[in-house]
């Protein structure tokens, strides 16, 4: 079934390679060490990678993955520690000594040049030419060796187009063929899969077991765990900059990874404390055929209690963070029905939503969210200075008391509110988002992927907040992708698929196959 | 404060260098002469910082005080209108000019240098075609002494332009560091959408600032209009958007928006007048006045540059000496 992007492998050869003695990892990297400012730091860590194996790096959000790896891609220097290819020590001093070595970097966030087209993206800086003192671009030969990649990766689309008009997913595949077309021999991937819908990530975990297949070491950096237990031969974990175990691959299990990560378990996470109070307001907060500009022929409608937290899932792409910008007014509704308490609300814009009490804790925090070059306290009352105020002149004493407040009350861990909201942590941003409206008295609070890029124990207090935001009254949205998440904390699920609410769960239904069978298409 | 810092150092050594080498830099004639050219320049280019802050740039401000200079001139001398209403008007004018820039930019998603390049085009042309490119005076009209004094007269040995300059500079560094405006203004500037997620009616924000700058263009060329005593369309104000311009980056602003402070334009406008009247005092050939005022542009955007980043290379060193003390040694 599976699809091999360089023709079949016999599996005799691959257990020839697995039999053969231990040979010398193509990559070490010895008790690397690297002081940084702020709270990443790496110490004497360690990981080793073979030729032809899948190595998953993980570890919570500021473990030092990302350090370690720029470390090896060249972007920044070590400060002690040694690194080795096949053996031989090595200086990596740029990303481009690092391609020559055969390293090649697979980005989180996408660093394709939307403005050319695929075969340019993928020969850029190796365009192929036909000489002369011009080099001119060997154009036959950049779109045919291009469309082979294509081809090869089963990509179904000629090199001609435009990478504007190419999905999140392929475009990712874009950059595989780059890596693949430079001969890469240690490819590092680092969250490949955070923005790709079930299928495409299925998709791209074969093509990296295909790559394997081809004697390519992989290194996967990735929050979600059961792609590293169906991919990983080996799973190497971080904490606080240092090793805190390896996995083999039949130890491989979420559990103990988790344990490895925190050193605790998940569980505590979600304590449950269903809210009894949300009966009564059923429809507290209804939406009533709100049509998005993205998906204008299908009309969504339902409704949240008082003190109850609905989730919204679907896959990415079903329309649910347009429906949360429409409902906040960010986005311009086609058509819009929303009561609060029996009144109906009419807003052109995030400013009314706001002057309603309905608020979204957006999911592009640095661009959205924050203002990342504004301190905590610009950060916290930027909406709602005119209480901060008087005669229009900010009161600067009343705005940092609130700002203080907002810091010790729900916990933002900040030196002082000066300090610039780009050096905290992603959870302590998202909790200055948060904190923002809580300046204000929430009635309703939409959150867009609450927890997106934060590290575990982050999450912990975010899903506490939300859950006593629910407890005292405010009705709550969490649309997230995250499976666990939104069984763990929904008091009832909203599945959303191709714009459309395809079924509504209650707590006794709740279960991963029925949120699955809702957000693939299925009428619930 | 820290950025002016730098820049207000080059101003006080340029002044020093000066004053040593032609004593006549201090002379109470010459220094006044001064401070009016940097009261007529700084009004305009506070105005000017404002739309900078915003992401943007007006670069009509040359052509529109040419164009309100001549208007101002018919007004007062054609069309018999009396001070007050010419004065009104003008400034009304400059601030529906102001109204079409923000709203072409913020309601069409105009780019703002094409806009304002258009108007710094057609509101030249303009002045050209209802003056007949003949230039205009205020010939001897009565009851202009007021305008007079407020462009060429002095307030307790003060020149008035200068005073006027104060005043406008104390109205805008409250709005702009004190006030809900302000800070709506630097968050829109540094990232409009996330303004947008916090409530920020954005356009309206980024609209106010090219009216603010139009009306204090306005202003600025009044001033102007009677320093000069008289308006040639085709060369009054040419170029005056780039003082202002270099007056704001000078003075911290960034082009890339929500960063700058009244203090800082008011600082780049005084460098750059300074250095007008260094090149007459040096006896550098007139010729040369541009090339030295960009040398001196650049070198000084280039000191406060590293100067920034030495300063951002000794926090992160600061920062790595405070984690060494966390962490045990890797050695």
């Amino acid at each position: 079934m599976r699809s091999r992007i360089f023709g079949r492998v016999s599996s005799d050869i691959r257990r020839l390679v697995v039999m053969t003695d231990k040979p010398t990892p193509i990559l070490e990297l010895l008790n690397i060490g690297k002081r940084f400012p702020g709270v990443v730091a790496l110490d004497n860590v360690s990981l080793s990678v073979d030729t032809g194996e899948i190595v998953a790096l993980i570890g919570e959000n500021g473990a030092g993955k990302s350090t370690l790896m720029k470390i090896l891609g060249g972007a920044i220097n070590r400060d002690s520690g040694t690194v080795k290819i096949e053996g031989k020590e090595v200086e990596i001093k740029s990303p481009s000594e690092a391609s020559a070595l055969g390293i090649e970097f697979i980005h989180q966030e996408l660093s394709v040049l939307d403005n050319l087209d695929v075969a340019a993206n993928i020969f850029l800086r190796r365009e192929p030419t036909i000489g002369g003192p011009l080099k001119l671009i060997d154009r036959k030969r950049l779109y045919s060796e291009a469309d082979q990649l294509l081809k090869k990766l089963g990509l179904d689309l000629s090199s001609r187009t435009s990478v504007s008009r190419l999905s999140i997913a392929q475009q990712q595949l874009v950059e595989i063929a780059r890596a693949i077309s430079t001969g890469a021999r240690i490819i590092i991937m680092d969250e490949p899969t955070s923005s790709l819908t079930l299928t495409e990530t299925q998709r791209l975990l074969e093509i990296v077991m295909d790559l394997k297949a081809h004697h390519v070491s992989i290194i996967y950096i990735s929050h979600r765990l059961h792609e590293v237990e169906e991919i990983a031969d080996r799973a190497v974990v971080l904490r606080d900059g240092r090793n805190a175990g390896e996995l083999a691959r039949n130890e491989i299990n979420r559990d103990r990874m988790v344990r490895m990560m925190v050193g605790r378990d998940l569980k505590e996470m979600f304590k449950h404390t269903g809210n009894g109070n949300h009966k009564e307001n059923y429809d507290w907060f209804a939406v009533e055929g709100l049509r998005t500009q993205r998906y204008p022929n299908q009309p969504i409608s339902f409704n949240v209690a008082r003190g109850e937290v609905l989730g919204i899932a679907g896959l990415v792409g079903s329309g649910r963070s347009e429906m949360a910008r429409t409902l906040f007014g960010v986005d311009e509704a086609i058509e819009a029905k929303v009561k609060l308490n029996g009144k109906v609300l009419s807003f052109t814009g995030p400013r009314d939503a706001i002057s309603h009490g309905v608020y979204l804790v957006p999911e592009d925090r640095r661009n959205c969210g924050l203002v990342v070059d504004f301190n905590v306290r610009e950060n916290i009352s930027l909406p709602n200075l005119d209480s901060y105020s008087t005669a229009k002149i900010i009161n600067s004493a009343r705005e940092t008391t609130a700002a203080l407040n907002a810091v010790k009350s729900i916990n933002i861990k900040t030196p002082s509110p000066e300090m610039r909201a780009a050096n905290l942590s992603g959870g302590n941003q998202q909790k200055v988002v948060l904190a923002r409206w809580l300046t204000f008295s929430p009635k309703v609070i939409i959150f867009d992927e609450p927890t997106r890029g934060i590290d575990v124990g982050a999450k912990a207090e975010i899903y506490a907040l939300i859950r006593k935001l629910a407890s005292d009254g405010v009705s709550v949205i969490v649309i997230s992708s995250e499976m666990e998440e939104v069984l763990g904390i929904s008091d009832r699920i909203a599945v959303m698929h191709e714009g459309r609410i395809t079924g509504i769960l209650d707590r006794p239904q709740f279960s991963e196959e029925a949120v699955m069978h809702l957000a693939t298409g299925a009428a619930g | 404060m820290k950025k002016e810092l730098g820049i207000f150092v080059l101003l006080i050594v340029l002044c020093v260098i000066v004053a040593i080498v032609n004593p006549n830099f201090l002379l109470p004639i010459n220094l006044q002469n001064l401070a009016r050219q940097i009261g007529a320049f700084g009004i305009f280019s506070i105005g000017l910082g404002i739309v900078i802050i915003t992401g943007g740039i007006e670069l009509s401000v040359g052509s529109m005080m040419a164009l309100l200079g001549v208007l101002l001139s018919m007004m007062l001398t054609e069309w018999g209108l009396g001070v007050v209403p010419s004065i009104l008007l003008s400034i009304l004018i400059g601030m529906l000019l102001g109204l079409l820039h923000g709203s072409l930019i913020t309601r069409l998603n105009m780019q703002p240098f094409i806009v304002t390049l258009c108007g710094l085009l057609f509101y030249r042309g303009l002045a050209r075609f209802i003056t007949k490119d003949e230039t205009k005076g205020f010939g001897t009209v009565a009851g202009l002494d007021f305008l007079r004094y407020v462009a060429n007269g002095n307030l307790f040995g003060i020149p008035m332009p200068f005073v006027m300059l104060i005043l406008i500079s104390i109205i805008t560094w409250v709005v702009l560091h004190r006030s809900v405006y302000g800070r709506y203004l630097f968050a829109t500037g540094r990232n409009a959408e996330a303004a947008r997620y916090a409530g920020i009616n954005t356009k309206g924000i980024v609209t106010a600032a090219y009216v603010i700058s139009g009306a204090l263009t306005a202003v600025s060329g009044i001033i102007i209009a009677f320093y000069t005593n008289s308006v040639s369309p085709a060369n009054h104000g040419n170029a005056y958007e780039l003082y202002g311009i270099a007056a704001a980056v000078l003075g911290g602003c960034s082009l890339r928006g929500g960063e700058g402070s009244v203090v800082g334009i008011l600082i780049g406008t005084a460098l750059l007048q300074v250095l007008r009247n260094l090149v007459n005092l040096l006896g550098i050939p007139s010729s040369l006045d541009f090339a030295v005022m960009g040398a001196v542009i650049l070198i000084g955007v280039m000191a406060d540059q590293i100067l920034t980043e030495r300063r951002n290379r000794r926090q992160v060193a600061m920062m790595r000496e405070s984690t060494k003390r966390e962490l045990p040694a890797t050695e």
